[in-house]
Order: structure tokens, then C-alpha cells, then sequence
């Protein structure tokens, strides 16, 4: 019983992430039609967010110790980050929270991000084939995995959490079970609370405002919306922008849960894709639900019961799944009928 | 008719230039500094599997994200009849060319419940999931990440028994009775076989079937309300195309006999998708020459590094070198695929027809202008004169 | 003697009662036409009859085969050629090859794997296609891209596509809907050149000019049944038909 808690509670996070892209994703290909191959590039770009600006605050002077010698009998070099020597505690504090302080700059840099790639190059790819659509976003994809590898190297950076969340919660004793039965890295506790919460910001958004209106009119029904005399143009261009700030917001908080590299916007965004097909494409609710479905049944196909029990589950349970669904019910878990048939 | 007779004899004489072009390929690509046996070889080897990619995607227009599976599949199995059977590459490739026609079978047979993206995203589920049981449970089949290597101990059944072959003590590699398959007798053998896949490939165009193949891109609605069930049509130019991802694959362990999981990543099936568009989907030359193309970029841009970047902008004022080299740095080396990346877009945005689209419209924009100085009587000008 | 019978046929959408205890007999060698308001459900008739739709109730059948359940490809194999709405063709190809694929099709059948033949060998299938293509008055532009053709051409190209498989029964959704005038004057006569051949035809259409210069009969469908059938000058007169058309909530 503790085992299947822990499995659903170790999907949580994953699932979190996973829903957070595919609600981008799906909200990208309801409103604006596009099958967006570079999706996954931007959850790595806002992840990316993270790691730089940890290095800009972490920028050092150094000094040479007068008392503390090093193994040589040299004075030790200290370095000191500048923004802790203008600023002292608050630069420390700071550094401590570069993660989540990076949010307040992946805002406005994937805003700009997702808003340069629908002006630049999207926008020119409405009517055209979704197999090129695919093609185009998935070189862009490319070009931007390697953008990053070039400026940050080639291997996983790891990030920490703040001191705080850096911890264990004991979920077990909450409900009852043995101390130290159900352990859960605070962190990943504190993702899960945070896409719920650009989940639901992101629904309400969409629920309560008359923008929000446009764009679920639209993915209901694009040319209807498109006739009605509203200016689709600028809206898209937002929405596109939304679905990217929501991306990044998703891969700058998973930074402390799984070193960044590169590749993350290619492995995130098959696995993503196969999501939304999960969910049905075009479908909000779909897309959540999937994305924690999935990333719940990830966490328990790695247990060593399932492993021993079907080897290799684990690595294709994602695969396996989106196959089933798209040969028993084709438009997904809540997808409408037809929409992308043929 | 007449008009037919004529095709099929610019079809023979396009089979014969290509084929004499191929096998002159060591002194025409000599001076492009690409005349070298392992690059030759890879010529070959992505053009056939561009080749066979084309049947499908160029024809039908499904577009599969996980060819690289039969890919490597195929060089698995052209490696385990090494061990197993012989060194001799007839059998290795006769069997992975089978073996890639049945995974793509039963692939296919499911992937093709589906079209469009759906079709995309089953296939691409399949490659996946093939390549991560690769590098997990069938470790036993694939050996994992070190790749599926020959040792000096494998049975070599048919060697041994029939030919009364024995390699002794020394790792044998492939061989055709006698003829050891690297250098350049490995490329005339991949040669031989790219000549032959393009012959196959140019009679399906031909055919009543390739029609068919070419009517389902264009409209599958009316071919079904024309009497004709698609799906084994699409399914056969999905197992044709396996077949030949299965020989490339089978090739590639011909020429090197090792076999890696990599192969069988997404990443080299987007490739195969972008030698097909950057030739010309659905032309009959396009893809072997966007398959070179890729290739020879690859090679060259990859040897380059920022000291050679140096040397070459050496004659410009030295703050303008730096900047220049540094621009520049990003697309070579280790950035060859930043510059994959930014052509693949390039292509799809500018050419989505490919070079071959662009050769067309040179010679349409050249006639044409040729015509108008030909009789440049009821152009406009004069008659203002 | 009847070729196509429609018995008893129910198709209800959610709330909407698409079809209602619809029954109808076309004759062989005849052109049926099938009239009605927008709404009628004449469409929703025809794609029960090609496998596109499924009837909750009823039958439909052809020369003694159900339809029913039949995939588009087997209707069509046993005989039933359709035209559509906006005409349907292969617009990447030439015409010519728009009208040879058919022809193998009506020759191979569904499927037949052949990539060792040479389209360019099969001067009997390519003879059909381009008499036919005379036919219709397309043969000069043979080796032209379909995608470039007006809207009637297509149309003619559509007629040329099912016409060379010598289909038993030819269905029409509204052959002339979106002409001018001298083409759907051009298409009629076509089609009563069809129609002396003894193929036989049901036609939906809108445009009454249409229907009464081809019609052997006419059925008038309205909110889903059939009101009224008869011979095109009986049909004009009837009250029920004047009243669907008219009468009521329309005004």
C-alpha cells in the first residue's frame, strides 16, 4: 500500500511537467492549428532560464585569504560573488533561491522567445501541411538544442533547490503509515503544487477572461472565430507567447528535480506529443489528465515488481500506451472526434 | 503510344548516367575532396536508404518518424549472420533486408490503422521503443552500449562447414569470396547495390502500382470511392521502404561490422526525412543527391575547428577575424548539426520541393529567358521602340 | 426491374431524425432524381448508400448485395461509382492519370501489387482513359495537372473518372452546384449521353432546371421522409411537394 503511494507520488512531478508542456502544446495546435516539434525545445530553454541565472548571480572576485592556507602552503583563494559582497545576506539569499527567482525572468524571456518564433516563423506556416509544420519546427528544435549546447556545454548542470525544500516530507505519517515509509523530496512536492497552480492560472485564464473566451472559441471552432471579425492575428501571437512562458515556467522548476542538458527538448517532447495524442489533441482537460496519467504509470512501471514482471516495461510504457489509445480510441482520452484524422 | 516508348528510354538513359556516374564516383568526387572510400561508402548507403524513404513518404506521403528502426535492425541482423552463418556480405544483407521487411510489416500494419500526424507519432512511438528496449532487456541481442560486435570466436557455421574457412586467429571482417568489403571494393559493392535499388525504385514509379501510391497523397478520399483499398498499397510501400532502410543497415555492418543502438534513435530518422526534402520528395534522383549532399557537409563542415576557421580568414584585419571565425564556429565541428538544423528549416521554408525543385525552375526561368531572346519580336520593347 | 432498393432506412443524428422509414426503388436504366429543402436529408441518403454513413435501421441494397457495413472500395467494386459535391480527383496528377487509375481499378480490382509493370505498357487502359477523356471533351489537355482545371472541368473530369469503370449505378450530388450557366448546360448534356448508354442514375440536386431535363422520376424528401414520388410532370402539381417547398415555417 506505502509502495503504490510512493509510485503515484513519484509520478506527480514527471506528470507535472508533462502536463504543463502538452497544455502549451495542445492549446498551440487547437488554436492556431500548428503542430509545434519545437515544444520541447522551449521547456529546455526556460530550464536553461535557471542555470544562467545562477551563473550571472554566482559571477565572482577573488580574494586571497590572509589566514587560511591551501595544500600547497598558498594563501586559499576565496571567491566571493559580487552580488554577495554588494548586497550581503540578500545577495546569499538570492543565490540560495536562483531557481524560483528565475521564474520572474523566464516570464518575460519566453514571452519574447515564443513571441519571435510565431512572428518569425509560425505564422507562415498556418496553411501549410502539418508534415511541414512538423519539419520546420522540428529543425528549429535542432537549432535550438544546439544554440544551448554551444553556449552551456554538452552535459547535464545540476541545479539545487532552496535549503528549504531541500529536504524530505513524510507523507506516510500523515496518513497513518510508519515514520519514514513514504519519503517525499520536498521539491518535488513544491513542482507538483506549482503546475497545479499555472495549471489552474492557465484555466482560469482562459475560463474567466474574454481573451480566454476567444481562444477556447477558437479551438472549438478556428474559421467560425477567424469569420466573426475578430483579429485572430495578434491573439495567436499571444496565445503562442502564453504556451511558451507555460513551457518554460515547466522546465525552470525542474531544474533541482533533474540536471538540465540539451537534449531535454527532444526527449520531453516525444514523450510530450504522445501525451496530447493521450489526451486528444486539442483538448485542455485531456492534456492534464494524461500528463499525470502518464507520468503516474511511468512511476510504477519502474518498480522492481512490474520490471521483474515484464522486463523492459518501464522504458516503453509511455510508447505503449500511446499506441493503444491511438488504435482503440484515435482521439484520445477526451479528444473530439476527427480532428487530425487524415 | 509514343509517347510512352519515349519515357522508357530516357528512363534507361537515366539509369545509365546514373549508374556510370555512381561508379565513377571515386573520380568525380575527387576534386570536391570527397573521393575517399568511407565517404563514398556512406554516399551509397543513404542513398539507398534515402531512397527507400522516398517510396513512402514521397509517393504516399505518409511521413514515418522511425525508419531508423529498420535501419538498425537491419544491421543488427546483417551482424549476427556475420557471427552466426558467414563472413560473406550475401547472406548478411539478403537477411537483413528480409528482417527490416518484417519489422516493418508488423509496424506497419498497426501505424497504418492511422494517417497524418497520428501515423507520424506511431512510428515514432515504435522507433523509440525499440531503441530503449535495445539499450535495455534485449542488451543479450544488441549488447547494449558498447554495440553488437564480431569476435573471434563466434561459430561462423556456414564458413566453417561449407567453405572450410577458418580465420584463424586474426578478427576476420567481410568479405565476397575472397574480396574484402572496405576501401573501395566496399563501396563498388554498395555501389552495386545503390545502382540495383535505384532500378527497383524507378520501375515502382512507373508502375500501375506507383500510380496508385501517388494517387493515395493526392487524394485517398476519392481512391477509396474509386474501388481501390488503400491500406495494402500504403502498407506495401511501407514494408518496400523497410527493405531498403534493412539493406542500408546491412551495409553499414558490410563495411564496419558493428552495430549500435544509436542508430535506431529519432534524431536519425529526422536525417532520412531531411536527405528525402532537401533532394525532392517524390523525384527519382533527389534523394540519393540529398543524401550526398548531407553527407558531404557533414564531413567537411565537421572538420573544420576554429583554428582552421583562423587560418582561412587570415588575410582579414584581426578584430574582423575573431568575429568572423567566431560566427562561423557555430555552424562547424562540433556544431555541424546547428547547421542541420537551420538547413533543415531553410529547405522546408524556401524549397519545400527540394533541390531538384530548384534545378527545375532554373532550367523553366532559363528557357524562358532564352525563348524571349529567341524570338524577341512580340516581346513588349520593341514594339515601344 | 429495381437495382437499387432502400428499405425502411432510420438515421438519427443526436436529436435530429436525419431519415425516417425512408423507402425507395430505382429502376434500372433510369435517371432517379432525389429533391428536397435544404436539410432534407438527401445527402445523409447518399452516403448511406456508399458505405460513408450507417443506418441505424433498415437496408439498402444493390443488385441483390447489401450495402450495409461494405467499406467504400467493395461499393464501388460491385458497381457503384460516385460523383461529389465539390468534385473529388487527383489534383497532383494529369488528367490522364486521373482517369487510368480508375480504369486499373475497374481491370486489378482493389489491390493488386504490381510495381514490375510499366504504366507506359499499358496502352489498353491508357486507350480507355483518353476515349473517355474525348468523351467529356478533356482530351486536349490529357497531360495537364488536374489542379489547374476550372471547376466544371473537374466536374467532367469527375464524370470521366467513373464513367470509364461502366459503373452499373451513378450517383450524382449536385453535378451542377457553383456552375454558370453554358456549364451546367454543358453537363446536362453530358449526362443524358450517360443516360442513353442505360446507366443508371440518381441525381441530388437543387437546381430544377436539372432535374426536370434528366429525370425518368423524382423523389421529393422532406425533413427526413419521402413525400412524395412520381414522374417529373406529375411531381409539379402535387400538393404535399408545394407545401414542403412553400408552405409553412420556410416563409
Amino acid at each position: 500500500m506505502d509502495a503504490i503511494l510512493l509510485q503515484i507520488l513519484n509520478g506527480l512531478d514527471k506528470g507535472g511537467a508533462y502536463a504543463l508542456i502538452a497544455l502549451g502544446l495542445t492549446i498551440i495546435f487547437g488554436t492556431l492549428g500548428v503542430v509545434n516539434f519545437a515544444h520541447g525545445a522551449l521547456f529546455m530553454l526556460g530550464a536553461f532560464c535557471a542555470v544562467a541565472l545562477k551563473s550571472l548571480l554566482q559571477v565572482s572576485f577573488v580574494t586571497e585569504s590572509a589566514t587560511q592556507k591551501d595544500f600547497l602552503g598558498n594563501p586559499l583563494k576565496i571567491e566571493t560573488p559580487y552580488i554577495e559582497h554588494w548586497f550581503g545576506d540578500f545577495g546569499s539569499f538570492l543565490i540560495e533561491y536562483s531557481v524560483p527567482a528565475a521564474i520572474l525572468m523566464a516570464i518575460p524571456v519566453m514571452l519574447l522567445i515564443g513571441v519571435t518564433m510565431e512572428r518569425g516563423l509560425i505564422r507562415f506556416f498556418y496553411k501549410r501541411p502539418h508534415a511541414e509544420q512538423i519539419l520546420v519546427t522540428f529543425g528549429l528544435a535542432i537549432v535550438l538544442g544546439e544554440v544551448v549546447k554551444k553556449f552551456f556545454g554538452a552535459n547535464p548542470i545540476p541545479q539545487s533547490a532552496p535549503e528549504l525544500a531541500r529536504g524530505m516530507v513524510d507523507f506516510g505519517v500523515m496518513l497513518g503509515f510508519d515514520p519514514g515509509a513514504v519519503p517525499y523530496p520536498t521539491w518535488r512536492l513544491v513542482y507538483f503544487l506549482f503546475s497545479l497552480a499555472v495549471i489552474g492560472s492557465v484555466f482560469a485564464f482562459l475560463q474567466f477572461t474574454t481573451f480566454g473566451m476567444v481562444v477556447r472559441a477558437g479551438m472549438a471552432d478556428r474559421e467560425t472565430v477567424g469569420l466573426l471579425g475578430i483579429d485572430i492575428d495578434r491573439r495567436f501571437t499571444i496565445v503562442f507567447g502564453i504556451a511558451a512562458v507555460v513551457a518554460g515556467l515547466a522546465g525552470v522548476m525542474y531544474t533541482p528535480i533533474q540536471p538540465p542538458d540539451y537534449h531535454w527538448g527532444m526527449d520531453f517532447l516525444v514523450l510530450s506529443f504522445v501525451v496530447v495524442v493521450v489526451g486528444g489533441m486539442g483538448s485542455l482537460g485531456g492534456a492534464v489528465s494524461a500528463g499525470f496519467l502518464l507520468g503516474i504509470l511511468q512511476s510504477f512501471a519502474s518498480m522492481n515488481e512490474v520490471k521483474s514482471l515484464l522486463p523492459g516495461i518501464d522504458q516503453i510504457i509511455i510508447y505503449l500506451i500511446a499506441v493503444i489509445i491511438l488504435l482503440v480510441r484515435p482521439r484520445g482520452l477526451m479528444g473530439r472526434k476527427g480532428v487530425m484524422e487524415s | 503510344m509514343t509517347a510512352s516508348k519515349t519515357t522508357s528510354s530516357s528512363d534507361l538513359i537515366l539509369l545509365a548516367c546514373f549508374a556510370a556516374a555512381v561508379m565513377a564516383g571515386p573520380v568525380i568526387l575527387a576534386p570536391f575532396g570527397a573521393g575517399y572510400p568511407d565517404l563514398l561508402q556512406k554516399f551509397a548507403i543513404f542513398g539507398i536508404f534515402a531512397i527507400g524513404f522516398n517510396i513512402l513518404f514521397g509517393l504516399t506521403g505518409y511521413l514515418s518518424f522511425g525508419h531508423a528502426a529498420f535501419l538498425g535492425a537491419g544491421s543488427y541482423t546483417a551482424v549476427w549472420t556475420f557471427k552466426l552463418f558467414s563472413m560473406n556480405p550475401i547472406p548478411a544483407i539478403i537477411m537483413a533486408t528480409a528482417f527490416g521487411g518484417v519489422f516493418a510489416l508488423v509496424i506497419g500494419f498497426i501505424s497504418l490503422r492511422r494517417s497524418g500526424i497520428y501515423f507520424s507519432i506511431l512510428t515514432l512511438a515504435f522507433a523509440q521503443m525499440s531503441y530503449n528496449l535495445a539499450y535495455s532487456v534485449l542488451t543479450p541481442i544488441t549488447n547494449g552500449e558498447t554495440g553488437l560486435q564480431l569476435v573471434q570466436t563466434d561459430p561462423r557455421w556456414l564458413d566453417t562447414t561449407v567453405f572450410g574457412r577458418d580465420y584463424g586467429s586474426t578478427l576476420p571482417s567481410s568479405d565476397l569470396f575472397g574480396i574484402t568489403m572496405t576501401g573501395y571494393s566496399g563501396f563498388y559493392f554498395c555501389a552495386v547495390m545503390l545502382i540495383i535499388c535505384f532500378y527497383i525504385s524507378m520501375r515502382i514509379f512507373r508502375s500501375p502500382f506507383g500510380l496508385m501510391l501517388r494517387a493515395v497523397k493526392t487524394n485517398q478520399n476519392r481512391l477509396n470511392y474509386t474501388g481501390v483499398n488503400t491500406r495494402p498499397y500504403t502498407l506495401a510501400a511501407f514494408v518496400i521502404s523497410g527493405m531498403y532502410a534493412g539493406l542500408a543497415g546491412g551495409l553499414m555492418a558490410v563495411t564496419d561490422p558493428l552495430a549500435g543502438a544509436e542508430r535506431m534513435q529519432w534524431t536519425a530518422s529526422g536525417e532520412v526525412v531531411l536527405m528525402t526534402i532537401l533532394g525532392g520528395t517524390g523525384t527519382l534522383l533527389g534523394p540519393v543527391i540529398g543524401a550526398g549532399a548531407i553527407k558531404y557537409f557533414e564531413n567537411i563542415f565537421s572538420a573544420y575547428n576554429d583554428t582552421t576557421l583562423m587560418n582561412i580568414f587570415s588575410f582579414l584585419p584581426e578584430g574582423l577575424q575573431t568575429g568572423v571565425v567566431n560566427i562561423l564556429g557555430l555552424f562547424v565541428g562540433d556544431g555541424w548539426h546547428l547547421t542541420l538544423g537551420a538547413l533543415f528549416m531553410l529547405i522546408v521554408i524556401f524549397l519545400p520541393g527540394g533541390l531538384m525543385e530548384g534545378v527545375n525552375r532554373l532550367v523553366n526561368w532559363a528557357t524562358a529567358r532564352f525563348k524571349n531572346k529567341d524570338d524577341g519580336a512580340p516581346t513588349p520593347e520593341p514594339a515601344a521602340s | 426491374m429495381s437495382v437499387l432498393s432502400v428499405k425502411n432506412v432510420n438515421k438519427r443524428f443526436g436529436g435530429l431524425q436525419a431519415l425516417n422509414e425512408v423507402n425507395l426503388e430505382v429502376e434500372e436504366a433510369t435517371v432517379h432524381a432525389i429533391i428536397g429543402p435544404n436539410g432534407a436529408g438527401k445527402s445523409t441518403l447518399l452516403n448511406c448508400f456508399v458505405g460513408r454513413l450507417m443506418p441505424d435501421t433498415g437496408n439498402v441494397t444493390f443488385d441483390g448485395h447489401s450495402l450495409l457495413g461494405l467499406p467504400p472500395h467493395e461499393i464501388n467494386q460491385i458497381g457503384v461509382s460516385r460523383v461529389f459535391q465539390t468534385p473529388e480527383i487527383f489534383s497532383d496528377l494529369t488528367l490522364l492519370e486521373n482517369v487510368m487509375i480508375p480504369a486499373f481499378a475497374q481491370r486489378d480490382g482493389a489491390f493488386q501489387l504490381n510495381p514490375w509493370h510499366s504504366v507506359s505498357d499499358e496502352s489498353e487502359v491508357s486507350g480507355e482513359a483518353m476515349e473517355m477523356l474525348r468523351d467529356v471533351g478533356l482530351s486536349d489537355q490529357a497531360q495537364d495537372i488536374a489542379s489547374q482545371l476550372s471547376r466544371g472541368d473537374k466536374r467532367r473530369l469527375e464524370l470521366a473518372m467513373c464513367l470509364v469503370q461502366k459503373p452499373k449505378l451513378l450517383l450524382l450530388d449536385e453535378p451542377t452546384a457553383g456552375m454558370a450557366r453554358a456549364d451546367t448546360n454543358n453537363t446536362i448534356d453530358l449526362m443524358k449521353r450517360i443516360a442513353e448508354r442505360g446507366v443508371t442514375m440518381v441525381v441530388i440536386e437543387h437546381d430544377m432546371h436539372v432535374v426536370f431535363s434528366l429525370a425518368d422520376k423524382i423523389s421529393v424528401l422532406a425533413q427526413g421522409t419521402v413525400i412524395a414520388e412520381d414522374l417529373p410532370e406529375k411531381i409539379k402539381g402535387n400538393p404535399k411537394v408545394q407545401e414542403a417547398y412553400l408552405g409553412g415555417a420556410h416563409l
